[in-house]
């Protein structure tokens, strides 16, 4: 049919090669940008750093190489200790808090509530909110003088104290309280997606095995999570390791510099205490931090899931 | 419409050697199936010949052009895919259309083509709901539709019917069967499906592999088979393979073969002229289901048969026949008989092999003797 | 006998249910709480702040704080309140976010329709990049917008957000045309279109559920903001989350907690906004990119 429609439109128009060349090298252009944006500003900008992690550089850069001397004196700075410490209770608190109530929170909603949608809701919105915001609301909540141990004081408990943002040594517990408060409810909705997926049948037959529901959360429906889980670890422990926003907020990184974490330390080195070969050194720590944990949980993951 | 020639295609990924060697040529006009087990290449071919991905060497030729070069837009294809490919936030008219828009059909012109169209695949009224409004073998009868109206010079069908359930693809296999038949359009057609090459190939190339094991009519392909893969996989149930001796059996050669009834020795007489040479190997012996039936029915038709009792050790209604499946030489054998002649499991009855149409296999090189 | 027990489970069961809402509602109120308190304590005065406590009503409803914060409240030197930090806010993020995610939504095209040798590798390569702590590209960004002549302007902080944005906004566009069958594509190959007519024609009408997630997600991440914004900025260019920090850190005069929470609540509108209005698509990307990744 139709034999007379546009032989014009199908002969090759001139220069056609070209326009073929530049058609199948399109995808390649389109994705260059990027490419290069990652090559440089990813790679190449975690490699400078580490260059300048072995330099001298305070105010300014430097580029002559001088070995592990500011590693050395990192790790002889008590403050990066400090940080270091405050990291590590931080981050497991924080993990621990927030994968306990999350998985809680989700077990709740998933037992066909009224409402469902608003307390969700509810439960999710710090998640949009900066950590700024979140930190601010919580300084003013958790000071001593007019928040929390103030109410308790008033409704007739004379002696109460609740001091942690004011205490040495406590007040990187407040940035726990502040941080979970902020991250459970994501963790709840990462956990009620995974529990929404969780196939049917299989519940069925474990109520037809006669299975009590405790007894198919624990043994049946929870271990099907475990991706899910790892999924939530990954993302908790990098915002864990990452987390600056919220101590400036809330703490400021004190008393003093008690409620510092490697971030705040590396800020506070970097750009206003012009020690940039201690900035970078500080910064390589973190990015290693990063690798030392999530790269070999990603291994154990992957492998699992291929002999799976 | 054009005719459509293969020279010499060969596809590497990496190490793998995908194509290896691929040669045919079809007339203008002619359907051909590339059929074949998944992973065996038909796809990849096909996307060659669409320009969707391209050779490591060969020639392709549509009409007398060479289009190795050509991006698919220039090659004047159309292809039908198996999910359809019909574009989501499109109508069915926009869909048909879309192909005639980049080529800059005139709007009007468009227009006639899509109500030319709809009329012959019988879809005017579906032409403007979306493709999400429409069921399995309307969304078919559009990606079809957008085919035709390119008036391409070849069709290209990547297993169209590999999405409707068995009914409807037995009724569009007849369609695209009357559409070919009415367009004299050439068509290269991918499918796993036997029944479907069979029905609606002019020409059938069976591959495996990577390679094509055989490439004639349907009919020399199921009569001939090159090989023991083209011999099982073209024909259902499958051809029965039995491995024998041949023997000396009255001047002539025979089969040893051997039953729970005990041994005896199948005469081949002309069937058996071009195995002389091979008196005393193990060689094999295929015969399809439908060769081997009940003795009333077979020395009726054949031009020579041989008949015997053979105990029954299961018995599959099937409908129009029954098969029964006998032991030999430790194989299970099919045979197909008419239903009202099947005994019952168990029992033992006559049947009779037809071996005017049985083919002959070499073990080692796995082809057809003679 | 099944009938006695038969209401005793069904006592146990409503006993179970009340006391399972009254988690749910103790755990909503728990969330619920810093808002509100951010909220009454805004709208209250000074005197009736010392006066109260955290959770007591306002005496008198009062928007001075308010005011105060968005045009007058000092943040270090400046005493021009949030409002140029807000519009600052605004004049990046959005450009940010339309720039990040058209690029994304290219780069997820390619990488999902046309594939070709080491476009696999490209994308393990720029997923990586989205587990680097920022702090490692700090020093380096800082140094290079100053060579490009963008330091400290909208522009570079357009530039560092996009940058690191496209790893995610990638990754989400990718998620999502993989779901899209590449017959698609090679069918409009064969009609004659070309790679950006098979884009605006074919799969960006098929895309606005993940352009939703997308756009809320980057806009949520970019407005949210600290760090690049305290290290890449300064003074009056300060992005909003900036300056509300240094709202709350300024140690001079009286600390006026009412205007503290008026400016977080301004720092927060947006955001907690778009949450409300879309939802379901902030979950979505919440949760897009670690379950199916």
């Amino acid at each position: 049919m139709n034999s007379s429609r546009a032989d014009a439109a199908l002969s090759p128009p001139p220069g056609k090669k070209l326009r073929d060349y530049v058609e199948t090298a399109l995808p390649k252009i389109v994705l260059g940008p990027t490419l290069a944006c990652a090559l440089v500003f990813v790679y190449g900008f975690v490699l400078w750093t580490a260059w300048l992690s072995f330099t001298e550089s305070r105010l300014l850069p430097r580029y002559d190489l001088v070995g592990f001397i500011q590693y050395v004196a990192l790790f002889e700075n008590d403050r990066w200790w400090i940080a270091l410490k405050n990291l590590a209770i931080f981050g497991s608190l924080f993990i621990g808090i927030c994968l306990v109530t999350g998985l809680l929170l989700a077990i709740l909603l998933d037992q066909r509530i009224r409402a469902e949608g608003f307390l969700r809701a509810v439960y999710l919105y710090p998640m949009a909110l900066s950590f700024i915001v979140t930190g601010t609301a919580w300084r003013w909540i958790l000071n001593p003088g007019l928040g929390i141990e103030h109410l308790v004081r008033q409704l007739g408990f004379e002696t109460f104290t609740f001091d942690w943002i004011v205490t040495p040594g406590m007040s990187i517990y407040t940035v726990v309280i502040a941080g979970a408060w902020q991250s459970s409810g994501f963790v709840m909705a990462l956990f009620l997606a995974g529990l929404r997926g969780v196939d049917d049948s299989i519940i069925k037959a474990a109520q037809v095995d006669g299975a009590g529901p405790v007894r198919i959360y624990t043994r049946i429906i929870i271990p099907s999570l475990r991706p899910v889980f790892f999924s939530a670890l990954i993302i908790l422990a990098h915002i864990a390791i990452k987390s600056f926003d919220l101590v400036m907020a809330l703490t400021g990184g004190g008393p003093g510099f008690s409620s510092d974490l490697p971030a705040t330390f590396m800020y506070v080195f970097a750009f206003n205490r012009n020690q940039i070969g201690l900035g970078a050194a500080s910064a390589m720590m973190m990015l290693l931090t990063v690798v030392a944990i999530i790269v070999p949980m990603m291994y154990a993951e992957t492998r699992r899931q291929h002999r799976g | 419409m054009s005719s459509l020639t293969i020279r010499n295609i060969r596809k590497v990924f990496g190490a793998v050697e995908v194509l290896k060697d691929i040669a045919l040529r079809i007339d203008a006009g002619e359907f051909l199936i590339l059929v074949g087990p998944s992973g065996c290449g038909k796809s990849t071919l096909l996307n060659i010949l669409a320009g969707l991905d391209t050779a490591t060497s060969g020639e392709i030729l549509i009409g007398d052009k060479v289009v190795n070069n050509l991006s698919p837009k220039d090659r004047d294809i159309a292809m039908v895919f198996q999910s359809y490919a019909l574009y989501p936030n499109m109508t069915v008219r926009q869909n048909i259309s879309f192909g005639l828009e980049m080529r800059r059909v005139p709007k009007q012109e468009q227009g006639e083509i899509v109500d030319r169209v709809a009329k012959i695949l019988q879809m005017a009224h579906l032409l403007d709901r979306k493709p999400a409004q429409l069921s399995g073998g309307q969304r078919q009868r559009v990606a079809m539709g957008r085919a035709i109206a390119r008036d391409p010079q070849l069709f290209l069908f990547d297993e169209p019917l590999s999405n409707l359930d068995a009914k409807l693809r037995v009724e569009m296999r007849t369609e695209i069967k009357l559409l070919h038949d009415r367009l004299k359009a050439t068509i290269v057609y991918v499918t796993h499906d036997q029944i479907e090459a069979m029905t609606l190939g002019s020409k059938i190339a069976v591959m495996q592999g990577g390679e094509i094991r055989q490439f004639g009519s349907p009919q020399e392909i199921y009569d001939r088979p090159a090989d023991l893969f083209v011999a099982g996989f073209i024909g259902s149930p499958s051809m029965n393979f039995i491995k024998a001796q041949a023997v000396e059996d009255a001047g002539g050669v025979g089969l040893q073969l051997q039953t729970a009834d005990g041994p005896f020795v199948l005469p081949l007489r002309e069937a058996g002229e071009a195995l002389r040479p091979r008196m005393g190997k193990t060689l094999i012996l295929g015969v399809r289901p439908e060769q081997i039936s009940d003795s009333g029915t077979v020395l009726r038709t054949a031009r020579y048969a041989y008949a015997r009792k053979f105990r029954i050790e299961l018995v599959e209604p099937t409908g129009p026949d029954t098969l029964l499946f006998v032991r030999i030489n430790g194989e299970t054998v099919c045979c197909r008989v008419r239903p009202e002649q099947a005994c019952a499991a168990g029992e033992s009855m006559e049947l009779a092999f037809d071996l005017s149409k049985a083919v002959f296999f070499d073990p080692d090189s796995g082809k057809r003797i003679g | 006998m099944v009938e006695v027990q038969r209401t005793e489970t069904a006592g146990a069961r409503v006993i179970g249910r009340v006391m399972l809402y009254a988690l749910l509602i103790l755990f909503a109120l728990y969330y619920l709480m810093p808002l509100f308190v951010m909220l009454t304590t805004s709208l209250k005065t000074l005197d009736d702040i010392r006066g109260g406590n955290l959770i007591a009503l306002p005496e008198q409803v009062s928007f001075d704080a308010w005011i105060k914060a968005w045009s007058s409240a000092c943040t270090g030197v400046n005493c021009g309140g949030l409002s140029g930090n807000f519009w600052n806010s605004v004049s990046f993020v959005l450009p940010a976010v339309a720039i990040s995610t058209l690029i994304g939504a290219l780069n997820g095209y390619v990488l999902t329709m046309w594939r070709f040798r080491g476009s696999d590798v490209f994308f393990t390569l720029l997923l990586i990049g989205c587990f680097i702590p920022f702090q490692v590209v700090l020093l380096p960004m800082a140094q290079t917008l100053g060579w490009l002549g963008i330091a400290n302007s909208t522009t570079g902080l357009i530039f560092v957000h996009v940058v690191y944005g496209l790893a995610f906004t990638t990754l989400f566009f990718r998620n999502f045309y993989v779901s899209i069958p590449e017959e698609l594509v090679k069918a409009a190959r064969i009609d004659g279109a070309g790679f950006f007519r098979i884009f605006w024609r074919i799969i960006l009408p098929l895309s606005p559920p993940i352009l939703v997630v997308c756009v809320i997600w980057q806009f949520t991440q970019i407005w949210n903001d600290f760090l690049f914004g305290v290290v890449f900025s300064s003074g009056e260019r300060q992005p909003i989350t900036v300056a509300l920090n240094n709202l709350v850190n300024t140690s001079t005069g009286v600390k006026e907690y009412n205007v503290d929470m008026a400016a977080a609540i301004i720092a927060g509108l947006p955001t907690l906004f778009v949450y409300v209005v879309a939802g379901k698509y902030f979950v979505r990307g919440l949760t897009a990119g670690s379950v199916k990744g």
